[in-house]
């Protein structure tokens, strides 16, 4: 589903992914672990084209076309969801009016007809049951004033009601109390499906007792210096990442 | 500016409709009349050399040459005129065609018993003493011009009386039409309305153009909020494109009265709105917002004073602008605290967002406080269109010119979002959203 080869890009002409390999196949999740500044926020900035990144090398095969030569808007609309760390809040514009008008966007793309205000409406009520979230909230406009739970549990929804082929996590636990990470982790696993690729990207091990990869990688200054199963999630738990510093400069 | 052959001009006019008609209204108006065009002589129109006319030269407008008469005036049909005014079939409303009241557009069936609705010649004809009492009491004649002019040549308009006590379930809309073709007008239309004690009312207030070509209107409206009333007023201003508009809202609020007063700007060339809110009793309220919508060569100019005369009164101002093009906003925001007003609490908040690099917004706020146990705040922006946000909505799927209407439209709904009257609140939804196609 996703092959990145030899992936670098760099922002204000600072380098910080600096050669990145990863595969990720259909229905696969995987987690990617990394020390603060190693680059992990900017990999999933890359893949759903944040313009202030610039790439400097590499490229990104999505479901045999190359992401990279697509605008953000072609690939979501291809199925590319980015869950993000810090949502955007936009006073004057209800979540409903919002997520009705991105989904008949990619709709309208894929040739299928736009949803009317009741369908949506429908639809919406049953995807916000898995993410436990109030309607009103949904009505409230785009993550203005919502705590971070909230504001992580709409951004769950919206993957839910765009229903995308790959789904970025970027750092979806952060900010959340145990209840809320639970409540977020059993909406992600509830859209785990075999056509659907996931890579959750996390600072913490905790999000990865709840939501269980397949695959993990730990990302290092710009590389992926280490990857393997989940037990490796326990390793880096037990013994941090400086064990692994010494192969970030190996060849 | 403001030459003597400007007011020359505007003082035949004055002399001419004197010599024409002021015979028949009571001795109080003409004097009122008299009042206003002596003032106006003496104050001539603003120039930017006055600091609170800083940012807009009336210069066309002192140009206009209003002699030239020789158009056609178009028959606007009902369903145009309600549309044009974001109002409703069903609606309680007065119209006015180039100042003067359209009973056949009208209509006062579901007007509530005991509640006074009457064009203003209607009740200057009936030579009420109520009206004599209140015309002219609060606006601000002698120090504005702009108010001197419109009372020297008070001729028609509305008058809303609410007795104490009455709730008004229905909005009351007031629309007025100006422009023809060919015709080189200017309008005056003049608004009182007074909620006795403890009444309630909403009034919508419309101002529509009927022509591409330039005119001058000049509207006054002047409202008394009497004690513990509750008041909304929504100013919609809908203009022809070449339309010079200058509108006064001057409004006075007793003890624990509450006002929730919209400025809503979306058309003319040249545009000046001036709100001037008294909070005269104690524990008064007042929420103030503005939003305007400027391109191409528009120019916005929205100045509010809110003054806290007595203890505990509050007031809330939020003004936001979206200016496309080369438009020119401004926004001058003045509150006063006077010494007897301790207590105060008023908050200020202007937004602006530029879609475009010619387009200009020129923001001022002032606050002046002679009490010491006061909260005020105030703060500006100015901004081009989130980049955050921008990625935020395309990553969801949205295109860039779509993302870039959405987020433009949402700037706007915030504000539009505090009105209260829903049938308005939803069709200026809409149009925003329409209006925003086109960036």
């Amino acid at each position: 589903m996703l092959d990145i080869r030899g992936l670098r890009a760099k922002v204000a002409d600072k380098e910080i992914l600096r050669g990145i390999d990863l595969h990720v196949g259909a229905g696969e999740v995987h987690a990617i672990m990394g020390p603060n500044g190693s680059g992990k926020s900017t990999l999933a900035h890359v893949l759903a084209g944040r313009e202030n990144y610039q790439v400097t090398g590499g490229e990104v095969i999505y479901q045999g076309k190359d992401l990279l030569a697509m605008n953000p808007e072609t690939r979501a609309r291809e199925g590319v969801f980015l869950a993000f760390q810090y949502p955007v809040e936009i006073p004057g514009m209800s979540t409903v009016y919002f997520l009705r008008a991105a989904l008949n966007a990619a709709r309208k793309y894929r040739g299928l007809e736009e949803l009317d205000a009741m369908d949506f409406l429908a639809l919406i009520k049953e995807r916000m049951k898995l993410v436990e979230m109030d309607q009103a909230l949904a009505n409230r406009p785009l993550n203005e004033g919502f705590s971070g739970g909230e504001k992580k549990r709409n951004e769950i929804l919206q993957m839910a009601v765009l229903d995308p082929t790959l789904a970025l996590l970027d750092e979806t636990d952060s900010g959340l109390d145990i209840d809320a990470l639970r409540v977020v982790a059993n909406g992600v696993n509830a859209l785990r499906r075999p056509d659907r690729a996931m890579i959750v990207i996390t600072h913490y091990q905790r999000l990865l007792n709840y939501i269980v990869p397949d695959f993990l990688h730990v990302l290092f200054d710009g590389r992926i210096i280490k990857s393997g199963t989940k037990e490796l999630a326990l390793e880096l738990e037990r013994r941090g990442y400086d064990w692994l510093k010494g192969e970030a400069t190996a060849p | 500016m403001a030459s003597t052959e400007t007011q020359e001009r505007y003082l035949d006019a004055f002399r001419e409709r004197r010599s024409r008609g002021n015979a028949k209204s009571p001795a109080w108006l003409n004097e009122l009349r008299e009042a206003g065009i002596a003032s106006f002589t003496s104050l001539g129109f603003p120039t930017p050399k006055i600091e609170e006319w800083k940012y807009t030269n009336l210069e066309p407008i002192a140009a206009f040459d209003f002699s030239r008469r020789a158009g056609t005036r178009k028959k606007i049909s009902q369903a145009d005129l309600l549309s044009e005014a974001f109002a409703d079939a069903s609606a309680i409303r007065l119209v006015f065609l180039n100042g003067v009241y359209a009973p056949e557009l009208s209509s006062r069936d579901r007007l509530p018993e005991g509640v006074g609705l009457q064009s203003l010649a209607e009740s200057i004809k009936g030579d009420d003493e109520f009206l004599s009492t209140q015309l002219g009491r609060y606006a601000r004649y002698r120090q504005q011009s702009l108010v001197a002019l419109n009372t020297a040549f008070i001729g028609d308009g509305a008058v809303l009386v609410v007795p104490p006590g009455r709730r008004l379930a229905e909005p009351v809309q007031l629309i007025y039409v100006s422009g023809a073709d060919g015709e080189q007008l200017v309008t005056h239309p003049r608004t009182l309305i007074f909620l006795g004690a403890g009444s309630e009312a909403k009034i919508i207030e419309s101002y529509i153009g009927m022509t591409r070509e330039s005119y001058f209107c000049n509207a006054v409206t002047e409202l008394i909020a009497e004690r513990d009333s509750l008041a909304e007023h929504c100013r919609v201003q809908r203009e022809g494109e070449a339309a010079f508009h200058t509108g006064t809202f001057e409004a006075k609020l007793g003890r624990g009265a509450h006002l929730t007063a919209h400025a809503v700007t979306l058309a003319g060339s040249l545009v000046r709105n001036d709100v001037h809110v008294s909070l005269e009793g104690e524990g008064a309220e007042c929420i103030l917002n503005g939003l305007y919508l400027g391109a191409g060569r528009q120019h916005i100019d929205n100045s509010t004073v809110i003054e806290h005369v007595k203890p505990r009164a509050r007031s809330f101002e939020l003004y936001k602008g979206i200016l496309n093009g080369a438009a020119h906003g401004v926004f001058n925001g003045k509150i006063v605290v006077h010494k007897d007003a301790q207590k105060s609490d008023a908050r200020q908040v202007n937004k602006n967002l530029l879609l475009s690099d010619d387009a200009v917004v020129n923001t001022k706020p002032q606050l002046e406080i002679h009490a010491d146990d006061v909260k005020c705040s105030h703060g500006s922006t100015i901004g081009q269109i989130d980049p955050d946000a921008l990625f935020y909505f395309r990553s969801r799927g949205l295109g860039l010119a779509e993302a870039r209407r959405l987020l433009s439209s949402a700037f706007a709904a915030d504000v539009v979002a505090r009105i209260k009257v829903a049938s308005l609140r939803q069709r200026l939804d809409e149009y925003i959203l329409e209006k925003f196609r086109e960036i």
